[in-house]
């Protein structure tokens, strides 16, 4: 069935009749005149449309769920690189990503990428509303599965503390890793990232105590780290002290 | 030679019947029909639009599939048992021969369109449904004359049925690419992107506009006059090219 015939012999040219030669080359003439006299390719903005229920799209995997997570996390991605046109991150609709980062995540659960867009990507829009509004969405995933979410809620603390500038915003999402976290899942430096907001935001007396509450309950017990960061603890209290003699 | 091609034609259409292929065909629209009734049931509105919407673009992809499939192992098949070679061995023109074929596979092409439009016609308007598949069916012959060229220059069925389905596709995504190869992605344009630029555009010219022919969204928003003039226009130019490349390669074959 593969091979239709095995001839590789080609007559001449010359054996072809005239009016098939003519057909073809007259035929190629109009079509690429006729393309060259076609507009062009308009590049067209089309809006983001609506988050469908994850019921639908769970229909719509035919039972590969993870696989269209992915490429819709894809197709997310590229959405404001639409064929033709850049769209800056502020001309897009926020609230529908958010819809869509949710659906994403529901149809699969385990992925970490809805979560890394929502914390590294799309919060590097510069405006502070939008940067919140997925931050909340990474703080309310978070809660929902802290033990394997909360690498995207110290990100949060990054966000919140550097680029928004809101102190109690970051302190609020770093204490949310120490509560939730399950002790020893998340590695010391997440789940002191509390103290260190905490000591940035003047507040020592508040770092002190809980730098004694991690010591209590076992979660620091390298020396050196216990070191460092009573030694981070001593500079800020005398940076606080100098400031207050000024 | 008018009897001749309407012979082989009659030949090949009924090769089409006894290879069940319009059972095939049945069964697919039967499935697809009870998958848009559950998908549509799921709606709260917009119910018939999108039964219109799942049949017209499942059924366009399942056409161009099957039809694309039958036309290269038919092919394959006659020319395997030596019928093609018996048929030329006969006071008949290699181009008697390649018509006759052309209007079999434009015939099966059409009973399937009709089957198609007869479905649709239960949720979209008539003349909707009409000019959708009178688009469709332009398409079809698009597919049938590439098969034929394909096979007759590569004799191979896997080799020529992808062939097949990577103009389709090109055909029907050129204009994203153009867009896409022109898009400000990069700051810079280096030669590699201008040259990337030149050849999709390159590209575009020797393609048809697959792209603007039987869009699923004409039977839910209707079809403009222009678009449908566009689509026989193109089909006017390209099938007589793809015929003429066909019947080309036909009479340069030595058998």
């Amino acid at each position: 069935m593969g091979l239709a015939y095995r001839s590789t012999r080609e007559r001449p040219v010359g054996t072809v009749p005239k009016w098939v030669v003519f057909t073809l080359c007259a035929a190629l003439a109009l079509q690429l005149g006729y393309h060259a006299v076609q507009p062009r390719p308009v590049p067209v903005v089309r809006a983001m449309p609506d988050a469908p229920s994850v019921r639908l799209l769970d229909l719509m995997s035919l039972g590969e769920q993870s696989t269209l997570a992915r490429v819709l996390m894809l197709w997310l991605q590229a959405f404001d690189y639409q064929p033709g046109v850049s769209i800056p991150f502020k001309s897009l609709n926020y609230h529908r990503i958010i819809d869509w980062l949710d659906a994403i995540l529901s149809l699969d659960p385990r992925s970490q990428y809805p979560l890394l867009s929502a914390a590294r990507v799309y919060s590097e829009v510069p405006d502070n509303t939008r940067r919140r509004m997925m931050l909340d969405f990474v703080y309310r995933k978070f809660l929902q599965d802290p033990d394997h979410r909360w690498p995207w809620m110290a990100h949060a603390v990054f966000v919140a503390k550097h680029k928004i500038g809101d102190q109690k915003l970051a302190l609020k999402y770093a204490r949310a890793i120490r509560t939730h976290v399950t002790p020893g899942v998340a590695p010391y430096w997440a789940m002191q990232m509390e103290l260190f907001v905490l000591a940035d935001m003047g507040e020592v007396q508040s770092a002190k105590v809980l730098l004694g509450g991690l010591l209590a309950s076992g979660m620091i017990k390298d020396k050196k780290q216990l070191q460092f960061l009573q030694q981070r603890l001593n500079e800020d209290e005398k940076e606080e002290k100098s400031h207050s003699k000024h | 030679m008018k009897n001749t091609v309407t012979t082989i034609a009659g030949y090949t259409f009924l090769e089409g019947l006894r290879n069940r292929i319009f059972w095939l065909f049945a069964v697919g629209l039967v499935c697809l029909f009870g998958l848009t009734e559950f998908v549509g049931d799921l709606a709260i509105i917009e119910s018939s639009q999108i039964h219109a919407l799942f049949i017209g673009s499942g059924m366009r992809l399942f056409t161009v599939a099957t039809v694309a499939l039958f036309v290269i192992t038919s092919m394959t098949r006659e020319m395997n048992d030596k019928a093609f070679e018996l048929i030329l061995s006969l006071p008949v023109a290699r181009s008697t021969y390649y018509f006759g074929k052309l209007l079999g596979y434009f015939a099966l092409a059409f009973i399937m369109v009709l089957l198609t439009g007869a479905l649709l016609s239960i949720f979209v308007g008539t003349t909707d449904v009409s000019l959708w598949g009178l688009s469709l069916f332009c398409e079809l012959g698009i597919v049938i004359a590439v098969s034929l060229l394909s096979l007759f220059t590569f004799s191979n069925v896997t080799v020529s049925f992808i062939v097949v389905m990577a103009f389709y596709f090109l055909a029907r995504s050129i204009h994203a690419i153009q867009l896409i190869s022109s898009s400000p992605i990069l700051e810079f344009r280096t030669f590699a992107q201008k040259f990337m630029d030149f050849m999709v555009n390159a590209l575009a010219y020797f393609l048809p506009d697959l792209y603007d022919f039987t869009r699923s969204d004409w039977l839910v928003h209707g079809i403009q006059g222009h678009v449908m003039y566009h689509v026989l226009l193109q089909t006017a130019i390209y099938l007589p090219l793809l015929v003429a490349a066909g019947l080309f390669d036909l009479y340069r074959k030595d058998l």
